[in-house]
């Protein structure tokens, strides 16, 4: 006659759960690969960019001037081009996105709810190559035909810097700032209208019935209940659109007119950090100051982006821990 | 029923002339149509009027062929086992069924004699005028304050800040909440404690001043202190408002109503005068579940 289990004292001594231990080892290798490849990336890098910033310093950054000939190079035009188009695509995307998201879990028939959702997601698999064809060959034409000739005329009174920035007058060259602006806002579009959906669809009926029944309006209930429940998530998902925006390189090269000189408008040629080291990499030999830079650019790209994919996991954390 | 009524219409011979508040004149002003007249002085005293509702939930059936006249100032509890359906009327009172997916309510219900239903009322009209309060307490993720100040702010009661925390202050008082919150009233209403948040959302209720309210359960996280304190207010309100009440507890349910109903897995079984459905009721099983007896 044994005593059951669960009425036996507790003994000292851990037995050992040798399936367990297997497969932590197995688990903590699959996590080790990652943070090992995320940090030789920055490791080689850093190191291979460290005769850039050897010889401009922090100049590197902030000089304006790109030229191979004279071996001068300053990343503060691609870094603009960067930011710049970046920013644009998210001022373009967000409200957007935004529409469809609140569209879809909302407003939507029940009917069209599937169809629409997949369409948008079809949208983030169509390959980025295909999005800078689209863009050249359609966009950029049509821009310069329709679209800038009308902006020059309709923001005509923006007053401009002088000598610096002239906002929307520039020639209609088609491709330039906007053109890969907008090519950007489609391609990010997908992710911003899918994660804001989620974290629409992620708020507790609950909460959204307690203020239906003050007698509020779908808007009312979204502007006073929702939103607050959900802003942190929100904004992650705007920074999970710009961390996408920052490094996408295929459509950008395409349309932005690779020009590596800061822009004078919203409308001119430009360039971004992923453009450049594109378009420049087949020409750098290796050992050189050329190859030295673009490493150096891509450094500076990954950490922003990472900074920005960072701030993008916090925020979305941040309301499914509330 | 016509026991029911009877009974209806002494409570409001009563509390006939309570002068009522601007605000509430407005809110409990005949929903849609102008043309809407009470056609005889009795129906004048019912509130609600519940016509062969059936209820589903996609394919499965909550509510069977349910009839029931709510009257004015008084208070009906809705009794009977988990499950039975009793959540499932209240919001079919409301429309708040509407944003059920698949919930489908036949039958008409009548508010002041006109159909909630219809086609061309608005259901964010007639959430207006029927407050409600839910199983589960469920504040919004915003200050106190802002809470009890959402329908405020929604409904346009307020013209100036003053009254607006006049607003506040009076429902949190009458939801014997406000001693707790005072200091803290731009803290979020999450960090309130399960009883708090319950009388929070009372009090966010009572705020709009809704000519109709429904409570879910509204003392069941309650101590027997702050418990005595909500049924003190639905005495009171009573005075000038329709309020309909689920709850699982007999002795409340014979301690506030003056009408209660009985439902047993979707049908009501019998409903009258709680005196009359606590002392005899007709039928046996209401006898069985009040008197905690069943099989
Ligand atoms: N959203 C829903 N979807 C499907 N079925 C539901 C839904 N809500 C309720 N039901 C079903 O409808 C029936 C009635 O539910 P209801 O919530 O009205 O019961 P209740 O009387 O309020 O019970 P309780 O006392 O436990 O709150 C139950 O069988 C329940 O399972
Ligand atoms: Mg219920």
């Amino acid at each position: 006659m044994t005593t059951p289990v669960a009425h036996r004292p507790l003994t000292a001594g851990r037995r050992l759960h040798i399936g367990d231990t297997a497969f932590r080892i197995s688990l903590f290798a699959a996590g080790a690969v990652v943070i090992v490849v995320l940090l030789s990336i920055l490791t080689i890098m850093f190191v291979g960019g460290k005769q850039a910033f050897d010889t401009f310093g922090l100049g590197f950054i902030s000089g304006t001037e790109w030229n191979p000939v004279t071996q001068i190079y300053g990343a503060l035009p691609a870094i603009t081009g960067t930011l710049l188009t970046a920013v644009l695509a998210l001022l373009i995307a967000w409200p957007i996105g935004f529409g469809i998201a609140f569209f879809l879990t909302e407003t939507c028939p029940e009917r069209l709810r599937g169809p629409l959702g997949v369409a948008v997601e079809l949208l983030a698999a169509v390959p980025s190559i295909v999005y800078g064809m689209w863009g050249f060959f359609v966009l950029a034409p049509f821009m310069a035909e329709y679209v800038q000739p009308w902006l020059t005329a309709t923001f005509l009174w923006i007053p401009p810097i002088p000598d610096t920035f002239y906002w929307f007058t520039a020639p209609p060259i088609g491709v330039g700032l906007i053109t890969a602006s907008l090519v950007l806002a489609i391609m990010i579009l997908p992710f911003i209208a899918a994660t804001t959906r989620d974290v629409l669809q992620s708020t507790p009926q609950l909460l959204k019935d307690g203020a239906y029944a003050m007698g509020a309006t779908r808007w009312e209930a979204l502007t006073g209940v929702v939103i607050p429940a959900v802003r942190g998530s929100l904004f992650g998902a705007v920074f999970l659109g710009l961390g996408r925006a920052l490094g996408e390189t295929m459509a950008v090269v395409f349309v932005i007119g690779n020009a590596i000189r800061m822009p004078d408008s919203l409308m001119a040629p430009s360039a971004t950090i992923a453009s450049v080291v594109a378009n420049s990499f087949p020409e750098a030999e290796p050992g050189t100051l050329d190859l030295a830079v673009l490493l150096a650019l891509g450094f500076i790209l990954f950490v922003v982006s990472f900074g920005v994919l960072a701030i993008a996991r916090v925020l979305l954390r941040q309301e499914r821990m509330s | 029923m016509s026991v029911m009524t009877q009974k209806a219409s002494d409570t409001t011979g009563a509390a006939a002339p309570v002068v009522r508040e601007t605000a509430r004149q407005t809110r409990g002003a005949p929903l849609g149509a102008p043309a809407v007249t009470p056609t005889a002085p009795i129906a004048a005293t019912i509130r609600i009027s519940v016509q062969d509702i059936n209820a589903f939930y996609g394919e499965k059936q909550a509510l069977f062929g349910v009839n029931l006249e709510v009257p004015d100032n008084a208070i009906t509890a809705f009794i009977g086992a988990s499950g039975c359906g009793k959540s499932t009327l209240l919001r079919c009172l409301n429309r708040m069924n509407d944003t059920i997916p698949g919930a489908r309510v036949e039958g008409r219900i009548l508010m002041d004699g006109a159909d909630i239903n219809a086609a061309d009322i608005d259901p964010v009209q007639v959430r207006t005028r029927i407050g409600m309060v839910f199983q589960k307490p469920n504040p919004f993720p915003i200050s106190i304050y802002e809470n009890i100040a959402f329908g405020a702010r929604t409904h346009k009661l307020a013209a100036t800040k003053a009254e607006l925390d006049d607003i506040v202050e009076r429902s949190l008082r009458r939801a014997a909440l406000w001693d707790e919150v005072k200091d803290r009233l731009g803290k979020p209403g999450l960090g309130l404690s399960g009883g708090q948040q319950q009388r929070l959302v009372i009090a966010r209720a009572l705020a709009v001043s809704p000519a109709v309210i429904l409570m879910d359960e509204p003392c069941s996280a309650l101590d027997p202190i702050a418990t005595a304190h909500i049924e003190a207010l639905l005495e009171d309100l009573r005075k000038h408002t329709c309020i309909v009440i689920v709850t699982h507890s007999m002795a409340q349910a014979a301690r506030v109503s003056q009408i209660t109903a009985f439902f047993h897995m979707g049908e009501l079984i019998e409903s009258g005068p709680t005196d009359q459905i606590f002392t005899m009721p007709k039928v046996d099983q209401t006898q069985n579940y009040i008197t905690g007896r069943f099989g």
